[in-house]
């Protein structure tokens, strides 16, 4: 029997645990340890938590029996306190050991918190603040914000905004600190900041750019090292994770920012693999869920044997804000210029509509791309990204969202329309059968019906039909 | 009805009937061979080009009037007794050399009810074969599995066509009505239509919001729309509370699937997924409504299943004047798959491992319920499995068939092929055997339409001297296979009493049908449990099928096509139909007003990936998958993706759509993946 032990219970090592157990069910045992209290949860629902949209028990990845219908030895509020490679077992806190032949670390990231005065006691957030990460989080944000209530979001990272969204919705006053010159500045350029900057502030939301916070005081809220003073009854800090890399630090595996693996998302211990946050990948950014699922899966594929051949690559980003009457997605490079040389770029800035959209081409496939406030090109500009797909050449129709066919327009006059136009589909009946029956005496919606059985499917072109008997009926008048 | 009258030569007097062709079943008047369109509720007089100009293959120089041998690889004309004789005496051959599961049956879903009851009785009872399918199981099967294990009963449309009026919005997912059955689109004037189709459809043009998903994902995208139901309040939960089990394994999955997420996977924008599920939540009669575009895939059960879930959180099965239900496509496309041509059912819609099942038709048939065969093969896998002797009825399946060339090779390896049809199909013409049967016109029949109504089809006009009723020559061959005659009547209303005692207390009830409460005017959805019933218009007001009553949620994740693009075959192919044919063609190709308005096949293919490929509009162009090469003349559609191409199905040879489709089979239905298949687009050199 194969052992497989998963450290972790988050996002990435419950996934992990799901396509394990989708592949195999008999051949190997899995244990998952989990530190928090809770059950799984899924992350990325949070915002929703925070914006009231979703209960906790709606965000769980598991039910009560989820473990035990698959088989799977579920063990939470436990911490792994280290690794003995030599030996293959992970030790945990109550004393015990576990023995594994293959060990996943999945252990996450934690929020990294600025060193602001008075924010941080004995490595936690004071009381007054709180982190934008776990469920615990959410649950005290939510305890703690009252309508009308002013808070400060100390960040203006993806994360950071949703959160600030959620807090709008809940009718707090928010104001979001961020100490560079525009708002998610990984993933935008600065006139994509400031458009969206300005978007938030319709929707309440007032953005302090280029300035850290200073000193926090419960109960008052931040000085800004500017000198200015944000009045805040609840702060929440999401100014970013650092990833949880202590154990494999410890156990002497190589780790730079995450635990680095390679394409088998294998550490330099074969026997030991790292998947999601905490892993560092050179196709992929940590801090997003759709790298982590894809690593599983690849995962799950090798550690079954289902797929011997499986690998990771890496998964283009794709970073889409999650934020009620915001839509905002960036991919790839969004930081070419209009006169980059090797590049195609395009940009419209609408800041008093609220969009802003650029797009990146190289070789004829997009490579970057900001679309804001313009839902429907984002996802058809995704799906050029993330296929390789060419792109349109009416670019100007691709960065506007929903292509028309040329000459598409709402009325004609039946003078206009080409002799081989379909007026009647269901009945396939042409301008020039109508204007021939017409001409073979028959007069009215009733003749030409009767001549052509234009009207007679769906009865759809009925108005249209209406209009070339009056236009026919003119027409004749005009040549007699 | 009796009429005495010489061959070809048209009956006088008018017959009120129903149109040949969909499951509409639009209601026309006959007066000779002469067709007007009749005030009907699932057509109110309209009539499509199809039915307008249906009579025309009546007296067709195409329409086949004498039974046809192959001798020395030439198929000429033989005399009945002849022809029937031959296929008896190669069946009893074939059989006693291999094995009574050595000759199958292959049916249709445009076959009436008496004909599908009739040919699965032949299979089971006259041959003794497990080996029976139908093309319903290339239309409806996805359907009709997602709709069992959801309401415990498959009805396509378990509510009349006419309550669609007064819906204030109806989600229409891979159904393009406005080509396939144009009478239809008047019930849906009066809501606001999502629909749901990778290409800009006829249909799709009539939507208040078009949601266009790559082909494949329209799992991800019933996710995604759910997801937004729940996360923004639109959760019927008293609903849910009384009427239901299994939500909570079905959120846990749409709960991965978030908006946005989805938009990554299927192209549709999030706020549109939102604003589906927001149109659908204020609506207060609202309807989802599926059609073969979302169920032809190698997922498809599931896909149904997706967006049944979604009708079920927002509370519309079985709530009066909302609902939940599958457009049937072919005439008879629900009767044909509830009395017995279904590989793994007997009459009724009853199954056939079922012993009190078996018990009951065995003993309306006077047979013992030991000698009834077992579940045989799906349609794809039986002409897969190259039997010995093949019997089609109603069906032209080199042209529908996927991966058609390989199925052309199997039928090749066939050493009895007989084939019964009204023209010389593709399929007839490389048979050993044609057996020329009566059409709609010339005999009596009953359909059951897409709402569930049986209708009576009455004989119009008097068949050309020569052709015989498919009763009449599954009563021959069975005769001549050592059958009792009272055993295969030829009569359709003695057929279809036996039907529907055969059927009495199955899911599908005819029992309290006849011909006379038909002819008198009786408008009758099943079930039908007693001569005294009415009927029932309206399933699942009271309960689901089930002993509970409740309508059980399924849980499904999306996980896309089973031949996704690649280097080689960079661009997705989808099929699907045009206006002006229906199913394989054989029939409306040789309409000469229906071939003058689609002559020939074609590909729709966006301008800028004609022009990458070097071909131009109106070019001939070669479109090549895994599977084979379709040569097709290029149509620029400037709305259609930049990686997807779309072909019609309708046309034979190398036009054939199918010698690109993939036969990938959905685990549950078996149903090939139709609608979607990697390919490349060339020029042609």
């Amino acid at each position: 029997m194969r052992r497989i032990v998963i450290v972790g219970y988050g996002m990435a090592g419950a996934r992990l645990a799901e396509e394990i157990r989708g592949r195999d069910t008999e051949n190997g045992t899995v244990t998952v340890l989990g530190a928090e209290r809770h059950p799984a949860y899924n992350r990325i629902l949070l915002s929703s938590v925070v914006g009231g949209g979703m209960t906790p028990e709606m965000v769980r990845l598991h039910d009560e029996g989820w473990a035990a219908r698959h088989d799977v030895d579920l063990r939470l509020g436990t911490t792994v306190t280290g690794i003995d490679r030599a030996a293959r077992t992970v030790a945990l806190d109550d004393g015990s050991a576990v023995d594994y032949d293959a060990l996943v670390l999945a252990t996450g990231s934690r929020p990294w918190l600025p060193p602001t005065e008075g924010l941080v006691v004995d490595g936690a957030p004071a009381p007054g603040a709180v982190a934008f990460r776990t469920l615990d989080d959410c649950e005290q944000i939510v305890a703690a914000s009252r309508p009308g209530a002013p808070v400060a979001v100390v960040g203006g990272g993806l994360l950071g905004l949703e959160a600030a969204r959620g807090l709008a919705s809940r009718g707090n006053l928010v104001t979001v600190v961020h100490p560079v010159g525009h708002l998610m500045e990984r993933q935008l350029d600065p006139g994509a900041g400031a458009v969206l900057a300005a978007r938030l502030a319709t929707l309440g939301i007032e953005v302090r750019l280029g300035v850290k916070a200073a000193r926090f005081v419960p109960g008052d809220g931040l000085k800004l090292d500017d000198g200015t003073h944000v009045a805040a009854d609840l702060v929440v800090v999401s100014a970013g994770v650092v990833p949880e890399t202590g154990l494999a630090r410890d156990a002497g595996l190589t780790v730079e920012r995450g635990v680095v693996v390679d394409d088998l998302l294998r550490t330099d211990d074969f026997r030991v693999h790292a998947i999601g946050d905490c892993a560092q990948h050179p196709g992929t950014v940590a801090g997003l869920v759709q790298p982590a699922w894809e690593q599983a899966a690849v995962l799950a594929d090798l550690l079954t044997g289902a797929n011997p051949a499986a690998r990771y690559r890496g998964t283009p980003v794709v970073t889409r804000l999650k934020a009620k009457d915001v839509d905002l997605a960036a991919l790839g490079d969004v930081h070419a210029g209009l006169d980059s040389a090797e590049a195609e770029v395009l940009c419209l800035s609408d800041p008093v509509g609220g969009r802003y959209a650029k797009l990146v081409l190289r070789d004829d496939r997009v490579t970057g791309a900001i679309l804001l406030g313009a839902p429907d090109a984002a996802a058809a500009i995704t799906q050029l990204y993330d296929r390789g797909i060419p792109a349109p050449s009416d670019r100007l129709a691709l960065l506007l969202g929903r292509a028309l066919p040329p000459g598409a327009s709402a009325a004609h006059s039946p003078a206009d329309l080409p002799a081989a136009t379909t007026v009647c589909r269901c009945n396939t009946v042409s301008k020039s059968q109508l204007v021939k029956a017409w001409r073979g005496g028959a007069r009215g919606v009733a003749g030409l019906a009767q001549a052509t059985r234009a009207t007679t499917g769906c009865g759809g072109c009925r108005d249209t039909v209406t209009a070339f008997a009056d236009w026919l009926a003119t027409a004749d008048e005009g040549t007699a | 009805m009796t009429i005495a009258a010489s061959p070809l030569s048209p009956s006088t007097g008018t017959v009120d009937t129903h149109c040949p062709y969909c499951a509409l079943q639009c209601g026309m008047r006959m007066t000779g061979t002469g067709i007007q369109p009749r005030d009907f509720p699932t057509n109110r007089g309209g009539l499509c080009q199809k039915g307008w100009t249906a009579s025309t293959l009546l007296d067709s120089p195409g329409r086949l009037t004498s039974p046809l041998v192959r001798v020395d690889g030439e198929l000429r004309p033989a005399s009945w007794d002849h022809a029937l004789d031959l296929v008896a005496n190669r069946v009893i051959d074939l059989q006693a050399r291999h094995g009574r599961d050595a000759v199958a049956v292959f049916g249709g879903g445009g076959l009436t009810n008496e004909k599908a009851y009739l040919l699965g009785k032949f299979a089971r009872v006259a041959l003794g074969t497990a080996q029976i399918d139908y093309n319903g199981r290339f239309c409806m099967s996805s359907a009709a599995a997602a709709g069992t294990r959801a309401f415990g009963m498959d009805r396509g449309l378990p509510f009349p066509v006419a309550d669609l009026r007064a819906a204030d919005a109806v989600l229409l997912v891979g159904g393009n009505p406005a080509e396939t059955m144009p009478p239809f689109v008047q019930h849906l004037r009066g809501a606001e239509l999502i629909v749901v189709d990778p290409r800009r459809s006829a249909t799709a043009e009539l939507a208040t919001l078009h949601l266009a998903p790559a082909p494949g994902t329209d799992l991800a995208l019933a996710l995604g729309i759910l997801h937004a139901v729940v996360a923004d309040g639109h959760l019927n939960h008293d609903y849910l509370t009384t009427r239901t089990t299994g939500f909570d394994d079905v959120w846990r999955v749409a709960a991965a699937w978030w908006p946005e997420r989805v938009e990554r996977v299927t192209g549709v924008a999030a706020a549109d997924q939102r604003a589906a599920a927001a149109m659908l939540a204020a609506a207060g009669n609202a309807y989802v409504l599926t059609g073969r575009g979302t169920e032809q895939h190698a997922r498809g059960a599931d896909t149904v299943s997706a967006w049944i879930n979604l009708a079920l959180a927002l509370g519309l099965p079985g709530t009066p004047g909302s609902g939940f239900g599958c457009l049937t496509g072919q005439g008879n496309g629900q009767g044909g798959r509830e009395h017995g041509q279904k590989a793994d059912q007997l009459p009724g819609y009853r199954k056939l491992d079922d012993p009190a099942a078996r018990a009951h038709v065995a003993a309306v048939w006077g047979v013992d319920p030991d000698s009834l065969p077992g579940p045989g093969r799906s349609a794809y896998e039986l002409l897969d499995s190259a039997p010995k002797g093949l019997l089609v009825f109603g069906s032209n399946v080199l042209v529908s068939a996927p991966h058609a060339s390989r199925i052309a090779g199997r039928l090749s390896e066939v050493d009895l092929l007989v084939v019964a049809d009204v023209v010389l199909s593709e399929t007839a013409a490389v048979a050993d055997v044609v057996l020329p049967v009566t059409q709609w016109a010339e005999e009596d029949g009953t359909m059951t339409n897409l709402e569930g109504r049986v209708l009576l089809r009455r004989r119009a006009v008097t068949a050309p001297s020569g052709v015989r009723t498919d009763l009449a020559v599954l009563r021959g061959l069975a005769t001549r296979l050592g059958q009792p005659a009272d055993r295969f009547p030829d009569d359709a209303e003695r057929v279809f009493d036996e039907l529907a005692r055969a059927s009495a207390g199955g899911v599908a009830d005819y029992a309290g049908i006849s011909y006379d409460r038909l002819r008198d005017g009786a408008a009758l959805h099943w079930p039908v449990p007693s001569a005294d019933h009415p009927g029932t218009p309206r399933a699942f007001l009271d309960g689901f099928a089930f002993p509970d009553g409740r309508a059980r949620f399924v849980a499904v994740d999306h996980s896309g096509p089973a031949e996704p693009p690649d280097d080689e075959f960079p661009l997705q192919a989808t099929t699907g139909r045009v206006l002006a044919h229906y199913q394989s063609g054989a029939q409306t190709r040789l309409v000469p007003e229906l071939m003058a308005a689609v002559p020939e096949a074609y590909v729709e293919v966006h301008p800028d990936t004609a022009t990458r490929a070097g071909v131009a509009d109106g070019d001939l162009a070669d479109v090549t998958s895994r599977r084979g090469t379709v040569r097709a003349r290029v149509r620029y559609v400037p709305s259609i993706r930049v990686d997807l191409v779309f072909l019609p199905f309708h046309f034979p040879g190398a036009a054939r759509a199918n010698l690109l489709t993939n036969p990938a089979l959905d685990p549950t239905s078996r149903m090939p993946e139709f609608k979607v298949c990697a390919v490349r687009l060339e020029a042609v050199t």
